[in-house]
């Protein structure tokens, strides 16, 4: 299972595609569960960095945990949370997002 | 301290009038992200994980209270309230809006300060001994030679698109304080036997993947022919230096592959055609450079030693972080003092804003206006009255800046790693933070004595790991963290590279696996003046890896 993450442009905040926009959150990304839905997430962001909306787009692995998703490898889970030695900083001193470690 | 004249001030104006033009560009979509990044790197602007990352100059690691302000204001205004002060003696700030960076350069260049070159392949800040100027054992302050190599290689046209970055450090002590031997060149300035000033030069240091300790290429080199002989060298690498593989392509590779000998020849070859030309400096030119860099007018302060034995009496913490954290100066009355950035438990480099504005009141008021980075990420007051020192500890002590660790175990190098970096393939600053923890009482630190211990979050050596006394390398495996330890590194004027000691240690084992390191040491060394580093030496790494494995090796 991949999402779509980027970081937009303007200041540089990560983001997920979700809902045909972009969110700040990872949690209700929209969720690509075969290779046909992964291409159409990648044709998706290829266009969102042409029209300069973000940057260093990628497919990131995740798995849904109690219909969250979530990501895979350590490197996602804090970009989708925030530092972990600070946890007052980044998405996870918002009210709705979980910490990375 | 140096400050900008006319030409400087409109370069750095128009710098920031360019690059908000490109960015107003960028924003409107008017140009790629392909075209922009490299104009952003020009700029010292990188896109990190959670948002870009804007990295500034410290020339030689030399601020004045002025512009510490400005970074206060910096964090506060624009960030999120603190910034990092890192290994190369600048200072990043993580969270800026690319929006709001042609604003903070306006900021930084109202206080002579900017961020050009801090990414790139082109020349890196140079970098000098932390204490130049005050230090009692040094033969002349480096930085005015830092200060030339700064106008030299500023959007140098021959230099700005090399094989790979190039870092210069300059140290004015036999005592190597800024780790020359791990720099692409190292100068070492000394004296020869008529009492003239030069350098000794050291080429293809580095660490990074591959590291290197830099060979001296020349034993003397007058100061006048610095720049033609830098030129010299940099014509080579940038003529032979590899192009074809990124991980390739720093000037040590191009040392260790053709060989110390040749590349001296080289060099040596081309600085004939160079030395007698327009590159050679006139001896005004380097005088009124060192103008700038003249020592603060030192009046007498002779009450400070009976001012100091007083509060010795009066304050333990404050006798303690006296005997760790403040340095003879050339001035007997005088002193150098070493503010941690590495409080228990903190993230190493970190000052919020509000301690940023402590530090620069201090410094106005108690360090003639001056302050320093150190490449061990703290910061320095150069130049303070003995008599002063008990208040500015007092005042220290208000910020939470007191810390008494210089040098030991807790006073840690560590880069950003995964928690923020784009690069990085593991944690670094919490592994830095349970070790300092787990080594919080002042009273065993000080038992342990000199142990400089370096983390890096990747292979790419920012933390220094190679030449830490005792380094930590992060990797990723399996989808884990897992950390190496190399022992017996160092980089000083002995500069060497550590061991890899073993297998490594998952980020639940490894602060364990310190303090087995750390009290096998304590049971080894001849005597509590025997550091670690030259138990080490002494012993290899034979007694560790019993300490580490042997009960591996008797289960397998």
């Amino acid at each position: 299972m991949k999402v779509l993450t980027a970081n937009r442009l303007t200041d540089g905040e990560a983001v997920w595609y979700a809902n045909g926009g972009w969110a700040e959150t990872i949690g209700n990304a929209e969720v690509a569960h075969d290779k046909a839905a992964e291409d159409r997430l990648e044709v998706i962001g290829a266009k969102a960095y042409a029209d300069n909306e973000v940057v260093d787009v990628n497919l990131i692995d995740v798995s849904v945990v109690n219909g969250i998703v979530e990501p895979v490898r350590l490197r996602e889970k804090i970009r989708a949370a925030g530092p972990t030695n600070r946890n007052d900083l980044g998405k996870q001193a918002r009210p709705t997002a979980a910490r990375a470690a | 301290m140096y400050r900008y004249d006319e030409f400087d001030q409109d370069f750095v104006q128009a710098r920031v009038a360019e690059f908000s033009d490109q960015v107003a560009r960028r924003l409107a979509g008017e140009i790629t992200e392909d075209q922009f990044r490299p104009l952003r790197l020009m700029n010292g602007v990188y896109l990190q994980l959670h948002a870009y990352m804007l990295r500034i100059a410290v020339p030689y690691g030399t601020l004045n209270s002025k512009q510490l302000r400005m970074l206060g204001h910096i964090a506060r205004k624009y960030d999120k309230g603190y910034g990092h002060f890192t290994t190369r003696q600048n200072i990043q700030f993580n969270w800026p809006a690319l929006s709001d960076i042609p604003a903070i350069l306006a900021d930084l260049a109202s206080v002579e300060m900017h961020a050009i070159q801090t990414s790139g392949n082109c020349i890196r800040n140079v970098t000098a001994d932390h204490f130049a100027g005050a230090a009692a054992d040094e033969v002349a302050d480096p930085r005015p030679y830092a200060e030339i190599l700064r106008q030299w290689s500023s959007v140098h046209p021959e230099f700005s698109f090399l094989p790979r970055k190039f870092k210069i450090a300059v140290t004015g002590a036999e005592r190597d304080r800024a780790a020359i031997q791990t720099h692409d060149i190292g100068l070492h300035l000394k004296k020869n036997a008529a009492g003239e000033l030069g350098f000794a030069v050291y080429v293809g240091g580095g660490q990074g993947r591959t590291p290197m300790v830099a060979k001296k290429i020349r034993d003397f080199l007058p100061e006048a022919d610095l720049l033609s002989y830098c030129t010299a060298i940099l014509r080579v690498y940038n003529l032979y230096g590899r192009r074809d593989n990124k991980y390739k392509a720093r000037i040590k590779i191009l040392v260790h592959e053709t060989g110390v000998e040749e590349i001296t020849r080289q060099v040596e070859a081309e600085w004939q055609e160079l030395k007698d030309q327009d590159l050679k400096l006139p001896e005004a030119d380097i005088r009124a450079i060192d103008a700038y860099f003249a020592p603060p007018a030192l009046i007498e302060r002779p009450e400070g030693d009976e001012a100091v034995k007083l509060a010795r009496l009066d304050s333990k913490s404050f006798s303690e972080w006296l005997d760790q954290n403040v340095v003879t100066h050339r001035h007997p009355d005088y002193a150098a003092v070493t503010i941690s950035l590495k409080g228990i438990g903190e993230a190493p480099g970190d000052a919020s804003d509000s301690q940023m504005e402590a530090v620069a009141d201090i410094a106005e008021k108690y360090s003639f206006d001056e302050l320093r980075v150190s490449h061990e990420q703290n910061l320095i007051l150069p130049h303070v009255a003995r008599a002063d020192l008990k208040a500015v500890y007092d005042a220290l002590v208000g910020v939470g800046l007191a810390t008494a660790n210089s040098n030991l175990i807790t006073d840690i190098i560590s880069c950003p790693g995964l928690d923020y970096c784009a690069l990085a393939t593991a944690r670094s600053i919490p592994v830095a933070q349970e070790i300092s923890r787990r080594f919080a009482s002042l009273e065993r630190q000080r038992d342990i004595g000199e142990l400089k211990l370096k983390i890096s979050g990747c292979i790419n050596a920012c933390g220094h790991h190679h030449v830490g006394h005792i380094g930590i390398l992060g990797v990723e495996k399996k989808g884990a963290e897992l950390y190496q330890v190399t022992l017996g590194g160092s980089a000083d004027e002995n500069t060497s590279v550590g061991e890899i000691i073993g297998r490594g240690f998952s980020s639940e084992e490894i602060t364990d696996a310190i303090e087995r390191i750390v009290e096998t040491y304590l049971g080894l060394r001849l005597d509590p003046k025997e550091t670690f580093i030259d138990a080490y030496r002494r012993v290899g790494p034979a007694p560790f890896k019993e300490a580490l494995y042997a009960g591996e090796a008797k289960a397998a």
